[in-house]
């Protein structure tokens, strides 16, 4: 039993994820009609948004320590931060500390700035294009990305700590009345699991209860209806864009902890998250949240020794299965529209 | 077709000239005379195939590094490094046989059948007469068959596959890098003075050939001292979350979690199992323990502040505190302004090594460096006494069993450098085999072809 | 003539014509020049890859160009191909007949059978339904799942297959070739022609797998022209009226997918032909979204376009990849040093390892600038050619008819 909850939170971890990239996917898709192969790179972008603000709090002047030698014999450089020097050495390796939840407050603008930046420059072009011409050029710019994140950071993956406070795990299985110990679950994935379902549940509510989220939702329907009352809707579907781009983006941010960053991330997550898409059903968002959450927990019990012991490899290719499974038995995914991409 | 332009007359003359090429003499094999594939000019040129995009594409930069700075000693630029300490004197900074090196580079991506189209290039369009280099045991035993095809010797870079010189040896090429049985060999010693013979392990391991030879080889030694295998759990490649492979070792009752993976999936799988509290754990009144085969620097400096307490093996450290090694390292850092990463150092050493066979030989045949490099024995490149068994082309030298530890020096550019330390340097006496270990058998070595 | 129309007879001469002199046109420089040393990509291994992926591309571009259904698992066709092909190998000899023979089979049969299921739905249901087939191939080849319940090696997982000394090839006879080999015509032999500073190399392998470009353009040629390439075509304009009509269009769809997958397994049987080892990575997604790529990137939907991107990409991949700092330097060693190295800084990121960003690059200037591929930067220079001709015409005598 332990093990079954700990499988399910698992799957809840990994489907927040995929449910959160998933999520601004459908919404380019319904809104703008457009297969975006850089929504990928968007995560990827989020997560270095984490690494820089380490790097930023890192940021240090080089003092000369003849004292100390380096490994060649020369007298070591010793740095010192500048938020140390600032702000007191106790304080500053505080604020260092706490580099990845900070790294939200550089996110989201920085998502929405590149988020804008693309649908204004590049992805405007293309509403009308074939969505063939629609993959190659994202797939270009995100290679692009993926590169330019190369130049600077390298490509080995770089460690991005959570803050010590979130370090360690909480013990669940006490409250549920197990052994102590025998569901212990790690903070920052719980932290993770709640991070993504407070910004699902703002996503729905603004296009809920907001009058813009109205027109958007009106504009997912029916474009052209939309355009003809003479609502600027380009305006709002880029606005749109920068919303998708910076759920995107906190997604990979809040991820590095568990996922140390690499320039090639957006591409391993790419091709599963239009798994995702595709299963919820396309334009969906309810879909796209379910169908996350359904692959995530699905995953995780064929990852099971028993199951495995069953089949063996299965947990490689089960989303793939439950794909397949799912597209041939409703035609349109969990949730999808009829018309949506189908042509 | 009414509108073509080209005279009858004009054909007639292109049609005559053609002819007369083809009936030049030169219509013959290229190299034919001499023997053997890419018999070198004026300068003999050497291709480094390594992987230069995708996860592994910063060892692939180090390897890189390395090799360019073995060409500019054997060149007779800069302070010459190991040539100094090397045991053998034959080369003396002219090149190699009076013959200056030149290198071509190409990028495996660590994909089998690029890794193969890069150094087909090498060979058919460059020339190379040897390839050197990668990041993989796939790469480096598809590129290894391949050169024995064409007639070129190769030299593996980091392949750490039981396979590589066990079911898949061939004659022309040979592996300076040590393996999995070597890793197991050298830890279990260790692990018994550490952690007693009373330990159940559990093996998370990394779907593929190399993963596979990794787990056989701990689980022999590990079992060997005592301790007993709870669970062998295949991971698929690149999974990224471990979670659900992580989190049935909590109520395992393994005390003992041993991770054959490497590179992103190694980063990923110690930091998760960390953040799943394995390493604060107590299991049968034990202190949870988690064990990492095999480290590398690009590994640690990924893996940061986890690798902490975690046993390990190297081929080689820059921390060694032999003649041969401080040299590399003096040269290397003063170029690069940091120490060579282990496949570093392999990949200088293979290209230093090959320059000298290639002198004691007297020949650039294939055929004439298999001989001289086949039961070589040397010294001072690092590890001791080294010997290059011409049964199997596995090099036996010391091998390093490393530690995690705290950052000593506290800066950022050393981490994965300093955040490993020496435990034990394993004489070479403890890891050798013969070459018919069940672990290596099958696979033929076969004859040296020089190709043409 | 062999019926094509003469427009059609031209291109198909002219696709003959570059693959028969390959060698030499690909090899515009001497050998020992930095110009030659850099770009000259007219080495068998490169030109086979031409022509191999080019092949594969005409075939993906059947499914894909005529009847716009965009499959995103092409490559797992390829990968069944170089392993029934290396199987073939292993089991009867190097003779590389039964090993393509088999591949196409194999190619064929695999897609019978995902094309029957993946084409129940179109769109991008259609795509993603290709792509987890070809992921799960992928998956099951990489850990040679299928290997361990039978307790055998069938794909060898990563280290890939490859042919072994005591693998039983029970056609294999005394003196026979130990590569592969056309009745005894080894694949990988070679003849050099050195003429001044130039040398070209004619291999036998390179102008088998040509052959089968050839015979496959001119097949694809016929396709698109034939009622049956109508029919798709009118499939891709508007499928639901074509059903209205009263036609079921899925035989028609199946027919093509399984041509595609054949054209598919075919180039991956040449592939094992050429290089006896093969890998589960190429069946890999990334390999599949390659082929799209070359096919957009060239022209989809055009005859000659996917031989055109398959041969810009593997061209960048083998020759701009190969390019580091030290060959910069010695073309630009004429100039002053600081001049040198400021071209060097400039240019650095783009070769060698940082040869994805040119690709990154390029795919968005192509899509960007040439909507229809790289063909129609050939419509363009055509159009202008055309249109002085017709100033030309305009001015006197009557241009006879074509």
């Amino acid at each position: 039993m332990d093990a079954f909850i700990l499988q399910i939170l698992n799957g809840l971890d990994k489907g927040s994820a995929y449910a959160l990239i998933a999520l601004g996917l459908t919404l380019i898709f319904g809104t703008l009609g457009v297969v975006n192969f850089a929504h990928g790179a968007l995560f990827m972008i989020g997560a270095f948004c984490a690494v820089t603000m380490q790097r930023i709090l890192n940021l240090s002047s080089t003092v000369i320590d003849e004292t100390q030698k380096d490994f060649l014999g020369n007298p070591l450089k010793v740095e010192v931060p500048y938020v140390e020097s600032w702000f007191g050495e106790a304080a500053g390796a505080a604020i260092q500390d706490w580099s990845v939840p900070l790294s939200i407050l550089l996110v989201i603008p920085v998502m929405l700035l590149v988020g804008w930046a693309m649908e204004r420059g590049l992805i405007k072009h293309f509403y009308k294009r074939p969505h063939a011409d629609q993959i190659l050029v994202t797939f270009g710019l995100a290679i692009v990305i993926g590169e330019i994140i190369k130049a600077f950071f390298g490509a080995n993956p770089i460690q991005t700590p959570m803050p010590s406070a979130f370090i360690g795990t909480v013990d669940l299985g006490a409250w549920m009345g197990f052994d102590p110990g025998s569901v212990a679950y790690p903070t920052w994935r719980l932290i993770y699991f709640f991070f993504s379902a407070i910004i699902i549940a703002a996503v729905f509510a603004f296009l809920q209860f907001t009058t813009f989220g109205m027109v958007v939702r009106a504009g997912m329907a029916d474009r052209e209806t939309v355009g003809m009352l003479g609502i600027d809707i380009d305006r709002r579907f880029t606005l749109m864009f920068g919303l998708a781009a910076a759920v995107a983006g906190l997604a990979g941010a809040m991820y590095t902890p568990i996922l140390s960053p690499h320039y090639n991330i957006g591409m391993d997550f790419l091709v599963l998250s239009f798994v995702v898409v595709v299963v919820g059903g396309m334009g969906s968002l309810p879909g796209a949240v379910l169908a996350g959450f359904l692959l995530g927990i699905l995953q995780s019990f064929a990852s099971m020794n028993e199951v495995k012991a069953l089949i063996p490899g299965i947990d490689q290719i089960i989303i793939y299965l439950v794909a397949i499974i799912i597209l041939l038995t409703r035609p349109r995914g969990l949730m999808g529209r009829k018309g949506v991409m189908e042509e | 077709m009414s509108n073509n332009n080209f005279s009858r007359r004009g054909v007639l003359k292109t049609g005559a000239v053609t002819a007369g090429g083809l009936m030049l003499p030169t219509y013959l094999r290229a190299d034919a005379h001499a023997g053997y594939t890419n018999a070198p000019g004026d300068t003999v040129k050497i291709g480094f195939n390594v992987p230069q995009t995708g996860a592994y594409a910063e060892e692939g930069l180090d390897e890189l590094r390395a090799q360019e700075l073995a060409v500019e000693h054997l060149n007779g630029i800069g302070d010459g490094g190991m040539l100094n300490t090397f045991s053998e004197k034959n080369l003396d900074g002219t090149g190699i046989l009076g013959k200056k090196v030149e290198f071509v580079t190409g990028d495996t991506q660590t994909k089998s059948d690029v890794a193969r189209a890069s150094a087909q290039s090498m060979i058919q369009k460059d020339g190379v007469i040897m390839v050197n280099g990668g990041s993989s045991s796939g790469v480096a035993i598809a590129v290894q068959g391949l050169c024995q095809e064409a007639g070129i010797i190769f030299m593996a870079g980091l392949t750490h596959s039981n396979d590589t010189t066990g079911k898949d040896k061939k004659a022309n090429g040979f592996r300076h890098f040590f393996n999995g049985y070597m890793s197991g060999a050298a830890l279990g010693p260790i692990l018994e003075q550490e952690y007693g013979t009373d330990r159940n392990a559990y093996h998370l391991t990394a779907d593929y050939t190399w993963g596979w030879t990794q787990q056989e080889s701990m689980q022999a030694s590990t079992e060997a001292i005592g301790w007993n295998t709870t669970e062998t759990v295949l991971t698929p490649v690149g999974a990224g979350d471990f979670s659900s492979y992580i989190a049935p070792v909590l109520n395992s009752g393994a005390d003992t979690l041993i991770l054959n993976h490497y590179g992103g999936d190694m980063v990923n799988s110690i930091t998760q199992a960390t953040q799943f509290g394995l390493k604060d754990k107590q299991v049968n009144g034990k202190d949870f323990k988690i064990i990492v085969p095999l480290f590398s620097e690009l590994m640690a400096a990924g893996a940061g502040s986890n690798i902490e307490g975690v046993f390990g093996s190297m081929n080689w450290n820059w921390q060694l505190q032999d003649e041969g090694t401080q040299a590399f390292v003096k040269s290397f850092g003063e170029k690069y302004g940091r120490p060579p990463s282990g496949s570093a150092h392999t990949c200088y050493v293979q290209t230093l090594l090959y320059a000298d066979a290639v002198t004691r030989a007297g020949t650039f045949n294939p055929c004439g460096v298999v001989e001289a490099l086949e039961d070589f024995e040397f010294d001072g490149m690092g590890n001791g006494p080294t010997f290059y068994r011409g049964a199997d082309h596995q090099c036996f030298k010391d091998v390093l069993v490393m530690k995690g530890v705290p950052s000593a020096s506290g800066s950022d550019n050393m981490v994965g450098y300093d955040t490993v330390e020496i435990v034990e340097v394993t004489p070479r006496a403890q890891v050798e085999y013969a070459p018919d270990h069940p672990m290596f058998a099958g696979g033929d070595l076969g004859e040296c072809n020089p190709g043409a | 003539m062999l019926g094509l129309n003469s427009r059609d007879f031209r291109l198909f001469l002219i696709v003959c014509a570059l693959c028969l002199f390959a060698p030499i046109i690909l090899n515009p420089f001497p050998v020992a020049s930095s110009l030659g040393e850099s770009f000259n990509a007219g080495y068998p291994a490169l030109m086979q890859r031409f022509v191999i992926f080019g092949l594969l591309v005409i075939g993906f571009n059947i499914l894909f160009g005529l009847t716009g259904y965009l499959s995103f698992g092409h490559a797992a066709f390829l990968g069944v191909g170089s392993f029934a092909a290396v199987w073939m190998f292993k089991l009867l000899s190097y003779n590389v007949v039964p090993a393509i023979i088999l591949s196409v089979i194999v190619a064929g049969l695999f897609s019978v059978v995902i094309g029957y299921v993946a084409l129940r739905r179109s769109g991008i249901y259609f795509s993603i339904l290709t792509l987890a087939f070809a992921q799960m191939m992928y998956s099951i080849a990489f850990s040679d799942l299928v290997g361990k319940l039978f307790g055998t090696i069938v794909t060898n997982g990563e280290t890939g297959l490859q042919v072994y000394n005591d693998d039983p090839q029970i056609l294999l006879g005394q003196g026979d070739p130990t590569v592969p080999h056309l009745f005894g015509l080894e694949m990988n032999s070679a003849y050099t022609w050195k003429i001044g500073g130039w040398e070209f190399v004619f291999q036998n392998g390179y102008y088998l797998s040509a052959l089968f470009m050839v015979l496959g353009f001119y097949l694809s040629i016929r396709i698109f022209r034939s009622p049956f390439g109508m029919m798709l075509r009118a499939i891709k304009s508007n499928q639901t009226r074509m059903s209205y009509t009263g036609l079921d269009t899925k035989p028609y769809m199946l027919a093509a997918f399984v041509i595609s997958g054949m054209y598919a397994g075919l180039a991956g049987g040449l592939l094992a032909a050429m290089d006896p080892l093969t890998g589960a990575e190429r069946m890999f997604w990334t390999a599949s979204g390659e082929i799209v790529v070359m096919a957009i990137l060239g022209g989809v939907g055009t005859l000659v376009g996917p031989v055109l991107g398959a041969g810009v990409i593997k061209y960048l991949e083998n020759i701009v990849s190969k390019i580091n700092d030290s060959i910069l330097h010695n073309w630009f060693a004429f100039m002053p040093d600081w001049m040198d190295n400021l071209l060097v800084t400039i240019i650095h990121p783009f070769i060698g390892k940082g040869w994805h960003l040119t690709l990154g690059l390029l795919f968005m200037a192509v899509v960007i600038f040439l909507p229809g591929g790289l063909m129609q930067l050939g419509e363009k220079f055509t159009a202008l050619f055309r249109r002085k001709k017709t100033d030309d015409a305009k001015t006197g005598a009557t241009n006879p008819a074509e």
